[in-house]
């Protein structure tokens, strides 16, 4: 009876290999290494990059331990943290000529050194929180208010020349709070109005009020309008700090919305908080300006003598570009830009929306430009950059613009990106910070890791002592346990932090409960005078329904932590969470295949090794063989 | 070996009322304590910035307040910890300052008053965060109660669910009384803890009423008390040594883990202790006050027609 079928012994070895082969990779180490990513979203980085980074260290005779190309970039594997200074300086010349003005970030980092079979298998090791690997850690706050205030007073202005282009009269149109006000003299002006505001702006809500001379129309949003508005304000953000992280040269930050309208930005390794804060809170603008081309004037700037009035800017391709200092639009008056494709040609283009005050500007200058070049620049830090440079076909009126031409599908979703990213929607505030030292996050790895060997030695020293034989199954369940545990939260990606690695020591405390209660049980058996075999039989059986019941009610404990806790709490949650689970299969599979395997085999079983079993009444029998 | 060598089953219900009298006054304690003092929670809650810096010599505590002072730092607070060589700087929140800037202005504000201090962490937290993290602490002990609650009355008996729960609230309220009697730093990682006992505690009285209702089934004519008494006795020894080894795991924590895991070793090693303490003398007789019965447990059978006391008919 005390026999698995073999299926059963193969699922036990089979989970027990996946586990030991998704745990590998933690124990490789970590080696240094330089990545070299791109540092503007005009700048790919690709496999040309990759032979420029070779051939950047082999001039410099560098010896690596191997470089790849990933989606974050370059990756250069080096043999210590010398040869990781050295090479680092070397690629910042090599890719980052003017320090100025820099193309690339060339950041140090860490790479798993576990072997590419394991890599290959998606075995990789588990990622260590900023707590443990120190760096800084911010919370943002998304000011709502400040995004949905923006939007309506360019809607604002966009109604003021909707009213003027239909001649319309009203009384004016003014933003009182979080909605627009439009005032008339009579009745029919304010439902004639009222049926244009419904034809052209779905996402207005129009209420009337006021009596007699002193009518009013209220335009609110829809709340479909402000959830998208919001949402899109969240995203613009987040692709804004993007870039602007980009300039720290932070190997990988992590750029995540928390919530509806939080955004977390986790840098590992960075200590200087001050050049970080200020980073994050600089705003970027956008600018059109017009092309000069004046025969003959590209020449000379190139020669050094720019004309009066123009500047020089490289464009994307490379060749050099003369701008007129002149701006003709800012970016406060672009509403969106999206990626799309020409309706004609089919190729990739880039959609712009415009403002009212913007779309008429726009129309003028495109009237009075056709055949010429404008220029779009992003202009950050008082340098500016050139996204793209299209040629005016014909006059554009109505708002929407459209540039295409020569351009990628990937181009023009960069494009897009670059220039929504250019300014944030929304103002932003730092609600949370952490940072952590380095120091700190070696320290915090080494005593988790003291706490859960010593606590895990202390428990096997007992339970070996105390149960025997049964008790050194006990023990290799809860190894067991712990080596799920770890592969689970590898293969899971999981972040480790410090209540984490409390939250696995925990785990294996408490999980040995399911042991001592079978062999409590077992041996309770066996003294009311079971044979062994039975006893280990009912022992298990009548443990499975205590074991459920008790892992249940702490499941519940767990989750209700996973759903409501936040940052450290959410890390033990997590963790405690899959121990549980896996407690209930190790303690209760693992540990019975391994008894069957020892005892189930034996015909005539006189004794188990479970310790001493006392009777009452009788004088102490051993029962160890 | 084996430690626990019990002739016959202890008579805990017998002293049931002492138990429940003297868990009361603990219980009664530990209100007036949180009433009293109140937590002493952390920035986390609190909202307000948190600095630690490291000095290579023994830090002069003195000269930190008096450079904060000048710099216009009003309630601060300065202490060592762990060391004498690590200082914690704790910073209020404040309306009127640029809060997100605080960390930086104190460093500057050391390095004159008392040079040579590394940085080590700061923290940060705003106004909006601690509160929130107040009601999510709030919801997820409301949630850890419904949910053992229903799962208890769907899987023994509701006086079963409602005496696990009180007992184990009592567990929760006196951790607090703890962290309020020696105002112990009340982090995030403590209300982890106290969730976690919450959820273990609460296993603890499962194993234990999950043998009244076997005993309960099996074994007639023994009155309540000595079917409590004969749970109690049969899971004793499996009480003491789960809650052993949990707790050389939680003291392995307490010696090794170091100033973060402190508190969190802290709670739990205390939710341990009470644990075994109220799923034992507090749950069962409450579930004794509570009528529990063998009729709960056994489904009536269907009474024959004419047939005798043992249900038999021909």
């Amino acid at each position: 009876m005390n026999r698995y079928p073999l299926w059963k012994y193969v699922i036990v070895a089979f989970a027990l290999l996946t586990g030991f082969i998704y745990t590998l990779p933690n124990f490789f180490g970590e080696s240094p290494a330089v990545q070299v990513s791109s540092g503007k979203a005009t700048i790919k980085t690709d496999l040309k990059t990759l032979e420029r980074v070779e051939m950047a260290l082999k001039g410099a005779s560098v010896d690596t331990n191997g470089l790849f190309l990933d989606t974050n970039g370059v990756k250069v594997r080096l043999k210590d943290t010398d040869t990781q200074l050295k090479a680092r300086d070397i690629l910042e010349k090599q890719f980052n000529p003017d320090a100025s003005d820099p193309q690339y970030v060339v950041a140090l980092n860490l790479l798993s050194s576990s072997p590419q079979w394991l890599t290959n298998l998606h075995a990789l090791p588990m990622y260590l929180g900023l707590d443990l690997r120190g760096g800084v850690h911010f919370l943002l706050q998304v000011d709502m208010k400040g995004a949905v205030t923006k939007r309506l007073d360019s809607l604002s202005a966009d109604l003021r020349s909707l009213m003027r282009d239909k001649t319309i009269r009203h009384g004016g149109i003014n933003r009182e709070g979080e909605r627009i006000v439009i005032r008339f003299r009579d009745t029919d002006t304010r439902i004639k109005a009222r049926n244009i505001l419904e034809d052209n702006q779905p996402d207005l809500l129009l209420t009337e009020q006021g009596e007699g001379t002193d009518l009013r129309l209220l335009a609110t949003l829809k709340p479909t309008a402000l959830k998208k508005i919001q949402e899109l304000a969240v995203k613009q953000n987040m692709g804004t700090l993007h870039n602007r992280i980009n300039e720290l040269g932070v190997a990988e930050p992590v750029i995540t919305q928390q919530g509806a309208d939080r955004i977390v930005v986790q840098l590992p390794g960075v200590q200087d908080t001050a050049k970080a804060k200020d980073i994050l809170g600089r705003t970027a603008t956008l600018e059109i300006r017009m092309v000069d081309d004046t025969p003959g004037a590209l020449e000379a700037a190139i020669a050094g003598q720019a004309p009066f009035g123009a500047e020089m800017y490289v464009e994307r391709g490379g060749q050099p570009l003369l701008v007129k200092k002149q701006v003709v639009l800012t970016g406060d008056r672009l509403t969106d830009a999206q990626a799309g494709f020409d309706n004609q040609s089919q190729e990739p283009a880039v959609h712009l929306t415009l403002d009212s005050a913007g779309a008429r500007i726009f129309k003028e200058i495109t009237r009075e430009n056709v055949g010429k070049r404008m220029a779009i620049l992003l202009i950050e830090k008082g340098k500016g950059e050139v996204v793209t440079a299209p040629v005016i076909r014909t006059e554009i009126g109505g708002g929407r613009v459209q540039i295409s031409g020569r351009m990628s599908t990937m181009e023009a979703n960069d494009t897009a990106l670059l220039l929504r990213a250019g300014s944030l929607a929304a103002p932003m505030e730092i609600i949370e910070e952490r940072t952590i030292g380095p120091s700190l996050g070696a320290e915090n790895i080494a005593k988790g890791f003291h706490s859960t060997l010593w606590g895990f030695a202390a428990i096997s020293l007992f339970m070996i002592g105390y149960y025997m034989m049964f008790g050194l199954v006990s023990v290799l369940a809860l190894a067991s346990n712990l080596l799920f545990l770890i592969a689970l939260l590898s293969l899971l990606q999981a972040t480790l932090t410090l209540p984490g690695i409390a939250a696995i020591a925990l785990a294996l405390g408490m999980a040995i409960d399911s042991n001592v209660l079978i062999n409590e049980r077992i041996r309770e058996e066996l003294r009311n005078g079971a044979s062994p075999q039975a006893a280990i039989y009912t022992g298990y059986d009548r443990a499975f329904g205590t074991i459920l019941d008790s892992n249940i009610t702490t499941l519940i404990a767990g989750i209700a932590l996973l759903v409501f806790g936040s940052g450290p709490v959410r890390g033990f949650a997590v963790v405690h969470c899959l121990g549980i689970l896996t407690s209930l299969f190790s303690a209760v599979v693992v540990s019975r295949a391994l008894v069957n395997l020892i005892y189930g085999r034996r015909r005539k079983l006189e004794s188990v090794a479970i310790g001493q079993i006392w009777k009452p009444g009788n004088t102490p029998t051993s029962s160890v063989n | 070996m084996e430690f626990f060598r019990i002739h016959k089953d202890i008579p805990f219900m017998r002293h049931a009322l002492v138990f429940n009298v003297i868990s009361l006054i603990t219980f009664l304690l530990a209100v007036f304590f949180l009433a009293h003092r109140g937590l002493h929670f952390s920035v986390e809650f609190t909202g307000g910035t948190l600095i630690e810096v490291n000095y290579s010599q023994a830090a002069d505590l003195e000269k930190i307040r008096e450079g904060l002072t000048k710099s216009g730092y009003t309630d601060i607070a300065v202490q060592n910890f762990g060391s004498s060589r690590d200082v914690m700087i704790r910073l209020p929140l404040k309306e009127e300052q640029n809060s997100a800037k605080i960390g930086e202005s104190v460093m500057a504000a050391l390095d004159t008053a008392a040079p040579g201090a590394t940085l080590r962490r700061v923290e940060f937290v705003g106004p909006q965060v601690g509160k929130e993290l107040a009601e999510n602490g709030s919801m997820a002990l409301l949630l850890v109660i419904v949910g053992i609650v229903l799962y208890l009355a769907m899987r023994f008996e509701w006086r079963f669910s409602v005496s696990a729960i009180i007992a184990n609230l009592h567990d929760i309220v006196i951790i607090l009384g703890f962290f309020a009697f020696f105002q112990w730093e009340f982090s995030l990682s403590v209300l982890a803890a106290v969730l976690a006992v919450l959820g273990y505690s609460v296993n603890e009285s499962v194993v234990v009423f999950d043998r009244v209702r076997e005993t309960f089934k099996k074994v007639r004519g023994l009155t309540t008390p000595q079917v409590l008494d004969h749970a109690i006795t049969s899971t004793i020894s499996r009480t003491i040594i789960t809650h052993g080894c949990t707790q050389l795991m939680v003291l392995s924590m307490l010696i090794f883990g170091g100033e973060t895991l402190h508190y969190f070793a802290l709670a739990l090693t205390i939710g341990i202790c009470f644990g075994i303490y109220s799923s034992v003398l507090v749950a069962s007789p409450l579930v004794m006050w509570l009528g529990v019965s063998r009729e709960h447990f056994i489904k009536p059978k269907k009474q024959i027609e004419g047939a005798n006391d043992e249900g038999a008919v021909v």
